[in-house]
């Protein structure tokens, strides 16, 4: 048994180790201009991966200002205003959402949301925050806007079921102070239960970001793929993951695969950090009760 | 100033179980009146049916009628606007965690739209020292939370906290049961002096306490309102023997 | 309802602003928004999966193979043949490795080490899958030289083995202390303790965490994408690259071609069934496991 418990642990040796070995060349090629650079060429084996990082953050910035406010407000909901028949029928139905998987969500971004986006969000954004310079450029559906859309979609699960989590541990006690002083039911919410429950629910905010900045099928189904970096969220774009998908089977020449490896070895080590720090305020608002396990 | 509290043919219900068996009883204002009686027996229930918390529990319902003042509890004021008339005190003492000491006695008045500083600085110093907290606290009253206080220090914040919005009627819920002594006397003497400007319901089953500080007394059992008296009467010479019964100690 | 006497010499609290009354609605109603918003696109996807899928889900395509690019028809046999074939060998490395993790945790592990391991294993978890592909890639093809069922299998596992551990530890915190110490008052060993009496008492809860990380990987594309690689053609050998219903939805999904787009839907229908019904048959033994006392 104990040598399981160390096996885990080899493992992530193991994963750190592989993608070590496998960046040196690029390490060594380009230092930390790797990631300060735009120039992405495999034909004259340059490699530069800023559009890559910036394609990651902007649309895990998008998916994260949609994502937040929806996951708590069902979160809101299902806890505290829901009437009891219906919160095991919405809850599940919430975690269903999380059961489906990445290319799904793509294939169905790629022929319904894409469309729509096209046809009348694109147009009806350009329309009216067209001077903030955001949204401008043809509207083919493809885009960073498109990625961030699928991605929120996908977080809000997540976000929406740890937040449930520490609003739940609130004790009803903090909730019946707030009624007893006059509190109407939203601002009973408010004080007694989101105030108490905040470190939670930032952990839970920080999760889903960690979720969308990994996620890779369906971003690059509908990303666009092009190695730019643009003021409009209306163009195409390219993440992190999606360079590694398209493009990682069929490098050829070490130096390629090796600054592919090496976005392998950047994305790896983001998300650690990201999901550490957010299972760290989690676990300070629920003060290690198990939780249940997040598929 | 205090008001009185009627209450007429009170039932009150848990789903299908029944709790509390037609209740009759006059509160008057300016004076404690002590609820005692074994666990169980129904006045927890019946003290937050006077300001509609027992709605909070699902399948809880309640049938009769509740005034208190000229206000009718049950047929036209909202549950919000009443509980900002009727203040609670809790068992457990619960102050926000999250809100500085300052914070926590404004709470309510923040609700209500009260903003001003030195509107709210005022009162709040009134009520801390109306609950004899004041001098213990003035010093950190920003910077420490309300959690970071002891056990007894916190029922008075919480005291402070529900007197701060100027109840008419104070509900206490077993106050002291989680104190030790030493603040269990402190609040005690707090409730003779409260009384003068208020009109307090203490729920206990520390008898002597409601010796101490009520002057009058109702005895529950098994959901109905055995006796309701003077404390001195109830406990020296009550009329029923199921009184008698549990002031001697021979059950509960 | 005015107070005329203040106690507190402080101004009189007025009755309830309709301004607190209106925010109270507006955030129900905003609320009950959120949670429309939510669930739309879920129905959205269920329902386009199955208007777009259905039509397409015939014996032909439950048993043929892929016909070549351009010609109509064919079917997704091999992929669910693959899949079949590499969420076996994934669960062959995987659920052992996971369930000795979550033993060690929750017998032998309350202590600095088994913080260290839970820590780790809470990391791997949120391990982007596609770098979980970088790192069987380097393991496994490069040392073959070529993509392999194993290749995909190992990723795959890889990705299993925390949720099955941190499962697998809960459903064994779960059983009582009791039960244990009834087992060593009888003379019986920690080990053999463990393994016949609390795993057997955990062992509904234990499944439940296999079938949950079984349905997560099921779906899995990235980690596959160059450890698997895909096959147009039936594969049983563990070292050749191998078809898997994902990869192929994900390949016709970017085709020109109407007909694999079709095909795809179709292949979307069958796997989200097979997820869902992993799911729902969780529920199910969880429920009967609680009934029967586990």
């Amino acid at each position: 048994m104990r040598l399981c418990g160390f096996g885990v642990v080899v493992l992530l040796a193991l994963i750190v180790y592989e993608l070590l070995i496998g960046s040196q060349l690029s390490w060594h090629a380009f230092g930390w201009k790797f990631f300060a650079q735009s120039d992405w060429n495999p034909v004259e084996d340059q490699y530069g991966a800023l559009p890559f990082v910036f394609g990651t953050l902007v649309s895990s910035l998008i998916a994260l200002i949609i994502a937040v406010p929806l996951a708590v407000g069902v979160a809101v909901f299902i806890t505290e205003m829901c009437p009891i028949w219906l919160r095991g029928m919405l809850s599940f139905t919430t975690e269903l959402l999380a059961a489906i998987p990445s290319v799904i969500y793509g294939l169905w971004a790629i022929f319904v949301l894409i469309p729509i986006l096209r046809t009348y969000v694109e147009p009806f954004l350009a329309k009216t925050l067209g001077w903030t310079g955001l949204f401008s450029g043809p509207p083919y559906g493809y885009s960073l806007l498109a990625a961030g859309i699928i991605l929120a979609i996908m977080i809000v699960p997540i976000i929406s079921s740890i937040t449930r989590e520490v609003m739940t541990v609130v004790p009803q006690h903090q909730r019946e102070a707030a009624l007893a002083l006059g509190a109407t039911r939203w601002e009973m919410i408010r004080l007694g239960v989101l105030r108490n429950a905040r470190a939670g629910i930032v952990g839970a905010v920080i999760l889903g970001l960690g979720r969308a900045l990994g996620e890779t099928m369906a971003v690059t189904m509908v990303i666009g793929n092009r190695p730019e970096i643009s003021k409009s969220l209306f163009d195409f774009g390219y993440s992190m993951a999606s360079v590694l998908a398209n493009e990682f089977s069929e490098a050829t020449g070490d130096l390629y695969l090796s600054a592919l490896i090496e976005i392998g070895l950047a994305l790896f080590l983001v998300t650690i950090v990201v999901n550490a720090l957010a299972r760290l305020m989690v676990w300070s608002v629920t003060r290690g009760q198990p939780a249940r396990t997040i598929a | 100033m205090g008001v009185g509290i009627t209450v007429e043919h009170l039932n009150a219900f848990y789903g299908k179980t029944q709790a509390l068996f037609d209740i009759n009883l006059t509160v008057q204002a300016n004076h404690a009146t002590a609820l005692i009686g074994p666990s169980g027996c129904g006045k927890s229930t019946f003290i937050r049916c006077l300001n509609r918390m027992h709605e909070t529990i699902p399948e809880a319902r309640v049938e009769g009628k509740v005034r208190i003042g000229e206000l009718s509890v049950y047929n036209g004021t909202s549950a919000t606007q009443l509980r900002r008339r009727v203040g609670m005190v809790f068992q457990k003492p619960n102050p926000f965690p999250t809100m500085s000491i300052y914070d926590n006695v404004a709470a309510g008045l923040k609700l209500n739209g009260f903003r001003k500083r030195k509107q709210l600085d005022e009162v709040v110093e009134k009520s801390l020292r109306s609950s004899a907290l004041f001098d213990e606290v003035k010093d950190s009253l920003h910077k420490k939370s309300g959690a970071s206080l002891s056990g007894g220090q916190q029922q008075r914040l919480c005291i402070a906290r529900a007197l701060a919005v100027q109840p008419e009627v104070l509900l206490m819920d077993e106050p002291c049961s989680a104190l030790d002594p030493i603040s269990t006397g402190k609040i005690e003497e707090l409730i003779f002096q409260l009384k003068e400007q208020y009109t307090i319901v203490i729920v206990t089953h520390n008898m002597q306490q409601a010796a101490r500080v009520a002057e009058f007394t109702g005895f529950f059992l098994l959901g109905k309102l055995v006796e309701f008296d003077k404390t001195e009467k109830v406990f020296t010479n009550p009329s029923d023997k199921r009184t008698e019964d549990y002031v001697t100690g021979r059950f509960g | 309802m005015a107070d005329t006497n203040s106690n507190l010499g402080a101004p009189v609290v007025p009755p309830i602003s309709w301004r607190r009354r209106a925010t109270d609605n507006l955030m129900t109603g905003l609320s009950i928004l959120t949670v429309v918003i939510v669930l739309a696109p879920l129905f959205a996807i269920f329902a386009y999966l199955v208007y777009k899928g259905i039509g397409s889900i015939n014996l032909a395509f439950l048993t043929q193979t892929p016909k070549p690019v351009g010609e109509v028809g064919g079917g997704m046999a091999n992929a669910i043949a693959g899949t079949a074939l590499i969420l076996g060998i994934a669960s062959l490395l995987g659920v052992p490795f996971g369930i000795g993790a979550g033993v060690f945790l929750s017998e032998y592990g309350r202590n600095r080490f088994g913080d260290a391991v839970r820590f780790v294993s809470d990391v791997l978890n949120g391990v982007p899958s596609i770098v979980i592909g970088i790192v069987a890639y380097g393991l496994v093809v490069v040392r073959q030289k070529h993509f392999s069922a194993l290749a995909g299998g190992v990723a795959l596992a890889i990705m299993m083995i925390p949720t099955i551990a941190r499962t697998t530890e809960q459903m064994l915190l779960l059983v009582p202390q009791a039960i244990r110490e009834a087992a060593y008052g009888l003379g019986v060993s920690r080990w053999r303790t463990t393994l016949s009496i609390t795993l057997r008492t955990a062992t509904s809860g234990i499944i439940t965490g296999v079938m949950l990380a079984f349905a997560r990987v099921a779906g899995e594309t990235a980690p596959l994408l160059f450890t698997a690689f895909g096959n147009q053609f039936w594969n049983w050998k563990l070292n050749q690259p191998t078809a898997a219903l994902s990869l192929q939805i994900y390949t016709y999904a970017l085709s020109p071609f109407d007909d694999w787009h079709r095909q795809a839907w179709a292949g979307s229908l069958v796997l989200i069934v097979l997820i869902v019904s992993a799911v729902a048959a969780v529920r199910i033994v969880v429920r009967r496991g609680k009934l029967a006392g586990a």
